[in-house]
């Protein structure tokens, strides 16, 4: 029983994951558990790729939604802090705003916009309110991190002349890239849930994506489609995880105390 | 093996610093400074020593009183600064921190190149041009620091207890390496510290800061003649040692 710790980690979590499914198999079967209950994972597997083309067009249009939300969130977010570091009387005037946009649930706020940009562009509205629930967690933690420079580099940096620009690219952003890395992993999660949050909200006939595939599967008691359905939304929500953190880990690994791997 | 050259660098004129919150910082500090010296500054906590370094490198602007540059008429444009702390960026490489300076005032890394490589083999570290901050041990780190304030060519180099966060080998041989550094590239050095030993192995004159308000209330000059053969065993060492310890007592005294 020699095995690395690495093979462990992976093991351990996938061998748990085999037996739940093999006892969530058995136990359906031999209890007889009507399928619009709780479909077995065999029924599920099968109601997936019988359904792939239709839960694929779905995925894409959840997907592109969340990723260009999530794009624009990085750009408004890292965008405004920028600006709020550059004038204190402009991060005053509009912060509690951003905090106002944050702190109201994301529901309550659907259908308004969705009157606002019309139910015949709901994927414009979905957009939106997608950026709305994934930019702050980027602008409240650059905006930390643009302010978290060593004071004396600070120092160093007025003593050899250097002019704002200079101070922000090569002193604040650097400094500020792990705090900012830390709100875009958050982010990205909340970009995939926003966006399923306001194609419910969005509802029947406007949107394609996957939260309208499991709206519509449960109207119609499919259950299986709808776990079918469910599990990609997982597996998509994993994959932005693990790429963000790769991409945090690549910018980090040389030099942060969070990326560093220690000997011994 | 003082240079005094005897011509007046830099002097503080009846400089004080108040600050916001009414603390006085400093009062009526009067201080000529000549060029080549190595001046240190020793005082407790709060005695203002690192208010009147940043008031030199003009980090800090002086509420009265000024700092008057007779030869250059202003202060001159390259001063080097060294930290308590050895401040690199841990983002960048060694190789990057030292060409910072000149990468602020535009210079090209291949037109830097030269001087930032000459700068790290005065310190011992150009071998490790390409490596970063957190994989240098302390000592090492401040020396990247030193050939960061060095690397502009500066005349006058304002250090900020730079290794009192050292342990005591390390820091000794860090006084020796910048005592031969001063000597070599004609630098004015003004060294602030609380180790008094440290004050009287480096420096010709000790000014002694006394707190609240933070002010000079004692000079001890060393003479060159005193600085032969192992310094920190002879007689004299020891008895400028007192000499100092005794004015920061008189200094702390009600």
């Amino acid at each position: 029983m020699n095995a690395s710790p690495r093979a462990v980690r992976i093991l351990l979590p996938v061998t748990m994951g085999v037996l739940m499914l093999a006892g969530w198999e058995a136990l359906v079967r031999l209890n007889d558990v009507p399928s619009f209950v709780l479909p077995a994972p065999s029924v599920i597997w099968a109601s997936f790729i019988e359904n792939f083309a239709s839960l694929m067009a779905s995925l894409w249009v959840t997907l592109s939604i969340t990723l260009i939300a999530f794009a624009l969130a990085i750009l408004g977010g890292v965008g405004l802090a920028i600006l709020f570091s550059q004038s204190r009387t402009i991060e005053m005037t509009f912060f509690p705003y951003a905090v106002i946009l944050q702190v109201t649930p994301i529901v309550a706020i659907a259908p308004l916009i969705l009157i606002w940009v019309g139910y015949e562009r709901a994927q414009l509205a979905v957009l939106i309110l997608a950026w709305i629930v994934a930019f702050f967690p980027i602008l409240a933690n650059t905006t930390l991190g643009l302010r978290s420079s060593d004071h004396n580099l600070r120092d160093l940096f007025r003593l050899y002349g250097a002019n704002r620009w200079q101070i922000l690219t090569e002193l604040q952003l650097p400094s500020a890239l792990p705090y900012m890395l830390g709100g875009i992993k958050i982010s990205g999660g909340l970009a995939l849930i926003g966006t399923v949050v306001a194609e419910f909200v969005a509802g029947s006939g406007t949107s394609t994506g996957l939260a309208w595939r499991i709206a519509e599967a449960g109207n119609r008691l499919q259950v299986p489609k709808m776990f079918a359905a469910l599990l990609l939304l997982s597996v998509l929500g994993i994959l932005i995880f693990f790429a963000l953190s790769l991409i945090e880990y690549l910018l980090l690994r040389r030099w942060h105390e969070s990326a560093v791997k220690r000997e011994g | 093996m003082t240079r005094d050259s005897g011509t007046p660098l830099l002097s503080v004129a009846q400089a004080g610093k108040i600050y916001d919150n009414g603390t006085i910082a400093l009062s009526d500090v009067n201080l000529t400074l000549e060029q080549g010296s190595f001046v240190s500054l020793v005082g407790p906590s709060g005695c203002g020593k690192s208010t009147l370094l940043r008031m030199i490198a003009g980090l800090i602007a002086p509420t009265n009183g000024a700092i008057q540059w007779p030869q250059d008429k202003a202060r001159p444009a390259d001063i080097g600064f060294v930290f308590q702390e050895a401040t690199l960026m841990p983002w960048a490489r060694v190789f990057d921190n030292v060409w910072l300076p000149l990468k602020l005032r535009g210079m090209p890394r291949e037109t830097a190149r030269e001087e930032v490589m000459a700068a790290l083999s005065r310190v011992g570290l150009e071998a490790f041009a390409q490596a970063f901050p957190r994989e240098l041990s302390g000592g090492m780190r401040m020396r990247v620091s030193i050939a960061r304030a060095m690397v502009t060519g500066a005349k006058l180099l304002l250090m900020d207890e730079p290794f009192a966060a050292l342990d005591e080998f390390t820091r000794e041989n860090l006084d020796d390496d910048l005592l031969n550094l001063w000597q070599q590239q004609g630098w004015t050095v003004i060294f602030v510290t609380h180790s008094v030993y440290e004050s009287v192995y480096l420096s010709g004159r000790v000014l002694v800061m006394g707190a609240r308000p933070g002010r000079i209330i004692d000079e001890i000059r060393i003479d060159a003649a005193d600085r032969v053969g192992a310094f920190r065993d002879s007689p004299a060492y020891i008895e400028h040692c007192r000499a100092v310890s005794a004015a920061l007592r008189q200094g702390a005294a009600p």
